[in-house]
């Protein structure tokens, strides 16, 4: 399967749409040539704004420009979402300015610059966030659909999106901003995912089948607004839930999916991802494997080992 | 300075009082000392409409120290974007003027504010944008001299000259006092306009920033072109009312009830004394 990751997908989607959408401008922080915006610089130099290693300042420039009638994207590392918090929450959201962040290398597949740099609470603190509307793409494909839904939004929108390459998947996605995706019918328990843990989930149904488990796999690409009716139905049907994200169990999606559930009976919900505490550096891969979310991990916590 | 633009400096001065004496909260110092600054902005500088308040190549204003909200209030409402039977609502709810300026609700506002550091760099970024649209748009912006111990207002200095906007006037009001003492007090900030200078900015230095007549000549002084301008003017914080002078106790009290008949009576003296 043909691999890309979602930066690149949206750098080069970017610059795609900068040539219908004359207001469209991108603003980064020195770091185009890593959240990919730098193709965007070179197809649209003049409606690119390096601001320097200044994040906070980017989203506030990105706020004033877009009083201006532009539609600016700010692009920096998923873990500089807490340096720019209090811009994006009094500049941005408050008022509920049209700007868009596509923040990049998040979670753990972010490798080897380790922990200080591994963004695991980004869905977290953008969740919480009047006005804001949260999605992670879970492949190259989907990325360029959350950016269509991005410009469709007057309002602001958080992308997060992931260094890793991963695959793009061959099979139909539609994808309808809000609601929830099921990739993969089952009987025994539903796995609902988000971002680069779609791939390995769609793997551990693949190694639980091969034991007799049937498991559901789900994409929520839209962390808010959240698909509350949609989760609570799949849960009604599947009764056992698992909630995969490269994130922290506090605030992403297994607490969105903690709160969608918490008056139904009968349904048993295990949160999986960063179980309150920070990455490390090392392979994304030996990373994945070593907080039990690539689809050996996730297939063994499916069967309780 | 003519006796209009004086009458309306002191309204805005009763309406600062009264606003926040109604309220029994709110920013009476620092919306006190930028008074002839913003008179001069919005009767004589800007480009702006009151009936068309969204007008698409008005100027811009921006006030980063959104604490100083009564002050911005006022001379909107003097200016007449909105009625001045909105004052009774000050601070109180549903009310178009919220404790900070709230750009969705008040007619005239440009920009939310009230987190310091961020209304500079939000302004930056209209005159970035103004630049590019290359609309003549002119973009104000005043900052407080505490705010500028955050690194947001460096920063946006920074990004100011680096894309060379001569399109931006920020003005500083140096009443050299903030909320627990006065600026040297709390966090030096050394030779300030140095400091600005040496950030990209062209300085203009007024010494009496009460002074409107000083005010509206720094204002007319011409952009070096390329550079951005700031012009650091000195004022009283508290000014106009004799027991608020120079007084940071004043940052953030309103006056009660016997106190604002005072302040009243200090400001109809004050009026009178300069006829």
């Amino acid at each position: 399967m043909e691999k890309k990751a979602t930066r690149v997908a949206y750098g080069e989607y970017l610059a795609k749409l900068g040539n219908d959408h004359e207001k469209l401008v991108v603003l980064d922080a020195d770091l185009a040539g890593a959240t990919m915006t730098q193709y965007f610089k070179k197809a649209h130099p003049d409606r690119f704004f390096d601001c320097g290693i200044a994040e906070a300042n980017m989203v506030d420039l990105a706020a004033g420009m877009s009083t201006m009638g532009y539609i600016p994207f700010c692009s920096t590392f998923a873990v500089f979402a807490g340096r720019c918090f209090d811009q994006i929450r009094n500049s941005v959201c408050y008022p509920k300015l049209n700007v868009k962040f596509g923040f990049t290398h998040a979670g753990i597949t972010l490798g080897e610059d380790g922990g200080s740099h591994q963004a695991i609470e980004d869905i977290a603190i953008m969740r919480a966030l009047p006005n804001m509307t949260v999605f992670v793409p879970c492949d190259a494909n989907e990325t360029e659909r959350c950016v269509d839904a991005a410009m469709a939004i007057n309002g602001p929108v958080f992308i997060r999106l992931a260094r890793l390459p991963s695959p793009i998947f061959e099979m139909d996605m539609p994808f309808v901003p809000g609601k929830v995706n099921v990739l993969r019918e089952g009987t025994d328990a539903m796995l609902l995912c988000c971002g680069v843990m779609v791939g390995e989930c769609l793997s551990a149904a693949e190694l639980l089948a091969a034991q007799g488990v049937n498991v559901g796999v789900v994409n929520c690409h839209t962390l808010k607004p959240f698909d509350v009716e949609g989760v609570q139905a799949l849960a009604a049907k599947y009764k056992k839930v698992f909630t995969v994200e490269e994130h922290s169990v506090i605030g992403g999606l297994g607490d969105a999916t903690a709160a969608a559930l918490v008056n139904m009976d009968g349904v048993r919900l295990t949160k999986l991802g960063l179980n309150d505490e920070f990455g490390q550096s090392g392979k994304p891969a030996d990373l994945l494997k070593a907080y039990k979310l690539d689809a050996a991990g996730i297939a063994a916590s499916v069967l309780g080992k | 300075m003519d006796a209009s633009i004086r009458s309306i400096c002191t309204q805005v001065r009763r309406d600062i009082i009264n606003m926040t004496a109604n309220a029994g909260c709110g920013h009476p110092g620092g919306s006190l000392s930028i008074v002839e600054a913003l008179v001069a902005l919005y009767f004589e500088k800007m480009n702006i409409d009151p009936q068309n308040p969204k007008m698409e190549d008005r100027d811009r204003f921006v006030l980063s120290k959104g604490h100083a909200a009564p002050a911005l209030y006022g001379v909107l409402a003097e200016r007449g974007f909105f009625s001045r039977d909105e004052f009774a609502s000050f601070r109180q709810y549903g009310s178009i003027l919220q404790g900070h300026p709230d750009m969705k609700r008040c007619p005239g506002v440009d920009a939310s504010t009230g987190s310091l550091g961020q209304g500079i760099s939000i302004a930056t970024g209209m005159a970035l944008a103004a630049k590019k649209q290359g609309r003549g748009v002119q973009v104000y912006t005043i900052i407080g001299d505490g705010e500028s111990q955050e690194g947001l207002v460096w920063e946006a200095c920074m990004a100011a000259a680096h894309y060379r906007l001569d399109n931006l006037t920020v003005i500083l009001d140096n009443n050299g006092l903030q909320i627990d003492g006065s600026n040297d007090e709390v966090m030096s900030l050394g030779d300030v306009s140095a400091k600005f200078a040496a950030f990209g900015m062209d300085v203009v230095e007024v010494a009496d920033g009460n002074n409107y007549d000083e005010v509206l000549a720094a204002f007319n002084k011409p952009h070096t072109p390329g550079k951005p301008k700031l012009i650091r003017m000195k004022t009283t914080k508290g000014k106009g009312v004799s027991f608020m002078e120079n007084q940071c106790g004043w940052h953030g009290k309103a006056p009660n009830a016997e106190q604002r008949d005072q302040a009243l009576r200090d400001l109809d003296a004050l009026e009178n004394a300069e006829v």
